[in-house]
């Protein structure tokens, strides 16, 4: 179907005379780290970025993909990573969205069939509890991705790309996403599916192509290959043991929560964690969780409960008191939160960072520069250049940009909110080292994270959310994968030491 | 993908173009766009164009006549750089002109003409720093909000005097009027102004924070800056630069009318965004909104000296203002 593609950003070559085909009613999946090509190779499918050389045949013909509306009215439909729905319309306005339903003056809106018409799409696809007339900035994430799913599906496309779909999904809405996908299969529509999750990818898929550095490794059935396999032709080496080993050497306590609540989101909540210790924090989307973290970390107020810091009860107003309290926080959209993509990647380094490196409020070059560039050596961030806009960056090098921005404000206590999202599995790895150096040297840490074997693996405790409340606590011999989504699900309860 | 193919790999004339815009514009402020460059290229052209077509336009009465002229913007540009920098915008930067006019003039004959602009830079940060707070604590809209004091302002200017004041103070226009060489003081003055703010957009922790605020302020929230004072800040400095323009032109004049400055807003905008300032924040630079306000200057200078009507001078304006931004379109 695409023959012999090449694409090149500014001299670097991001996709190499790659050879791609699927059939229709198949779903083939694209993996390979990040910045391996795999956003590139849609992107060009779908219109938004156009080929340097080769050609794309759909059904035998060769076609110009010129633009995204050209791609749409070949019937390519792209379901993206991060949604592109409009916040302040309706769930309606965006699914239809350009195909209103008008009443017989072409300029008046039927409102009541527009909405009957959004209540059934959405609920062929089987993803119901979603008010079409809900703006859709009030929805949670995971209703926002449904959107977006069912915006693509609605046009009934004959290819529907979907980019990391899963991410803000949760175990129940995977299923429902699923069955959409064998579905649509049915209808004989191609979907190409990307992403990090293997597991996922060996469920769904009837093939997997392999890029790695835009150079196509090769096309494979799950059937024919294990995970391990895998992994060696995406990152070119075997992965014996993604997490590394180490005992558990917990100091004294340095975060002690007790009662906390915030009013909706979660209640009663008490954990502590220690000094060198990784305390996991498991919970499906909603349960909670990050509100919990944001609290710590003084971006939101909670209405009641303590919040202890080596014994000291605290209080923090905003960020700049948690930061100055020994509290950094690595926050779960690095987009949205993390980072300011049209500045370097000295200067999103230094933002966390000012007081070490500026004196009587003028910066010191010098100490910026040696700071910043000593930490981008430790995270071996590439391109190594500190000047680089973070924008160029590939995703997993942009994590190590917010995270290089938290080491440097050697924190007591380091707060990880989904540290390795939509990060490749050799950069995941260097993460998992990271964060065990810095338990090591001392650190508290709370990871939280919806990626169970990042859960299994890293922690010396996990602790569970259910529906803002702490539904579990499981030593490190004790968390398996059954018990926590026992937990996650309200089948168990369990508290620390039964 | 390798992106490790460093600038320094880069051939010739590019490697050394890379290498001053690194040199020049170490934020990031401006990168790799070739309309940052031409913009310098009309500048020369229309400094040629200014020396064949009249001969008057290199006399060094000529050059002090534009260069005050270009201060007044000058400076309320550097101000709007800011606020815009943080993803806001300034509409009551006219009427603050007028306010710190009137109240130096009116003010030089009972305290004296130091005490007089002190307290007119004063006013003008204080209405600033109401615009500051109210946008910053209270999350309005900053269009809002300052086409809100824009008429405030303007309306405390007229309570405060109905008909234009002519200060009797004899050494009123001496701020306006003097030059050290064939720099007018009011020249340095901006000039020193735009190297102050240069530095502290660059090298300050509250400077890259200011330009970091327009990028992505929940982010520079949440690494633990206080994003409130960093914005306040802006519309306080705003507030200053467009007192202190109000305090020259009025000095230069020799009469402050109530009436002054309106729509001065426009030209700071302008000069700012063809200067390279997104707005709603997202970059731009103390060294483009310099060469932009000198070259928004000299063309008027120019139209003139050649007797070009006003209203002509302003379609020509807006079509240059047009021309610029086209020019900058990102492409997609």
């Amino acid at each position: 179907m695409m023959q012999g593609i090449t694409k090149s950003y500014d001299g670097t070559q991001a996709l190499r005379k790659v050879d791609f085909s699927a059939g229709s009613g198949e779903v083939h999946a694209i993996v390979g780290e990040n910045g391996a090509g795999k956003s590139t190779l849609v992107k060009i499918l779908t219109g938004a970025v156009q080929a340097d050389t080769g050609q794309i045949l759909l059904n035998g013909k060769p076609r110009e993909i010129g633009s995204p509306l050209i791609g749409q009215r070949l019937g390519i439909r792209m379901v993206h990573q991060h949604v592109s729905l409009v916040p302040h319309l309706t769930v309606t306005e965006n699914i239809l969205l350009g195909d209103m339903p008008k009443r017989k003056l072409k300029w008046w809106i039927n409102w009541p069939e527009a909405h009957c018409r959004a209540q059934k799409i959405l609920e062929e696809i089987g993803f119901r509890g979603i008010n079409v007339r809900k703006v859709v900035s009030r929805l949670s994430a995971s209703q926002q991705q449904m959107v977006e799913i069912a915006k693509a599906v609605a046009v009934k496309p004959q290819v529907l790309i979907m980019d990391e779909p899963s991410a803000v999904l949760s175990q129940e809405e995977l299923k429902r996403l699923f069955a959409l996908i064998r579905d649509l299969k049915k209808k004989s529509v191609l979907i190409l599916y990307i992403s990090h999750r293997l597991d996922e990818v060996f469920e769904i898929a009837d093939r997997v192509t392999v890029l790695k550095d835009g150079i196509l490794m090769g096309t494979v059935r799950p059937q024919e290959i294990d995970k391990g396999s895998l992994i060696k032709m995406m990152i070119g080496r075997t992965l014996d043991e993604i997490f590394p080993h180490r005992p558990v050497r917990a100091g004294a306590e340095i975060l002690t929560l007790k009662d906390l609540s915030l009013k909706g989101s979660f209640e009663n909540i008490s954990f502590s964690v220690a000094q060198g210790e990784i305390v996991g924090l498991y919970g499906l989307i909603g349960s909670g969780r990050t509100e919990v973290a944001r609290c710590i970390f003084g971006a939101d107020q909670p209405t009641s409960g303590d919040i202890r810091l080596n014994g000291r009860v605290v209080r923090p107003k905003s960020p700049h008191d948690a930061l100055k309290a020994g509290i950094a926080m690595l926050t779960e959209d690095r987009i949205r939160d993390g980072l300011v993509l049209f500045l370097s990647i000295r200067d999103n380094v230094s933002l966390a960072n000012f007081q070490l490196m500026s004196r009587l409020s003028i910066l010191n070059r010098r100490r910026q520069n040696s700071l910043v560039r000593s930490k981008v050596q430790e995270l071996r961030i590439r391109p190594p250049e500190i000047d680089r806009l973070v924008q160029t960056l590939s995703g997993g090098n942009q994590q190590k940009v917010v995270l290089a921005k938290w080491l440097l404000a050697q924190a007591k206590l380091l707060i990880l909110d989904e540290p390795t999202r939509g990060v490749d599995v050799a950069t995941k790895q260097e993460i998992y080292n990271i964060i065990k150096d810095l338990a090591d040297s001392g650190m508290g840490i709370l990871l939280i994270s919806s990626e169970m074997p990042e859960i299994l693996g890293m922690s010396d405790r996990a602790l569970v959310m259910r529906e803002g409340r702490l539904a579990g606590e499981f030593l490190r011999h004790e968390a398996t994968e059954q018990n926590l989504l026992a937990c996650a699900a309200g089948v168990i309860e369990k508290s620390r030491g039964e | 993908m390798s992106t490790d193919i460093s600038t320094t790999k880069e051939k010739g004339g590019r490697a050394y173009f890379s290498y001053l815009q690194k040199r020049w514009f170490p934020g990031g402020a401006a990168h790799g766009r070739w309309v940052d460059y031409a913009f310098i290229g009309a500048f020369v052209v229309a400094i040629g164009i200014g020396t064949l077509a009249t001969e008057v336009f290199f006399t060094e009465a000529n050059i002090k006549n534009l260069s005050r002229q270009i201060v007044s913007n000058g400076l309320i540009s550097l101000g709007m750089l800011i606020v815009i920098l943080t993803g806001g915008i300034d509409l009551s930067v006219g009427s603050i002109v007028a306010l710190g006019g009137v109240l130096s003039a009116g003010m030089s004959d009972k305290v004296g003409i130091g005490p007089a602009i002190l307290i007119a830079l004063f006013f003008g940060a204080v209405a600033g720093l109401v615009n500051g707070v109210v946008v910053a604590r209270f999350k309005l809209q900053p269009f809002i909000v300052t086409l809100a004091t824009m008429g405030i302002v303007r309306g405390f200017v007229f309570v405060y005097t109905e008909t234009p004041l002519v200060s009797k103070h004899p050494d009123f226009r001496i701020l306006g009027a003097s030059s050290v060489g064939p720099l007018p003081v009011t020249m340095i003055i901006m000039l020193v102004c735009f190297a102050l703010i240069w530095f502290f957009l660059n090298r300050t922790p509250t400077g890259r924070a200011t330009v970091a605020i327009g990028g992505n302020k929940e982010a520079v929230w949440l690494a633990g800056i206080n994003v409130q004072r960093t914005i306040i800040l802006a519309y306080v400095l705003s507030g200053l630069f467009s007192a202190l323009a109000g305090t020259i032109l009025v000095s230069r004049l020799g009469i402050a009318q109530p009436s002054l400055g309106i729509a001065y807003e426009l030209d700071a905008i302008a000069a700012c965004v063809i200067g390279g300032a997104i707005l709603g924040g997202g970059g731009g630079g103390a060294i483009g909104t310099f060469c932009r306000a000198l070259t928004l200057g000299m063309i008027n200078n120019l139209l003139n000296l050649h007797g070009v009507q006003s209203y002509y001078q302003e379609i020509i304006k807006g079509a240059v203002i047009l021309l610029a931004v086209l020019a900058r379109r990102k492409e997609r």
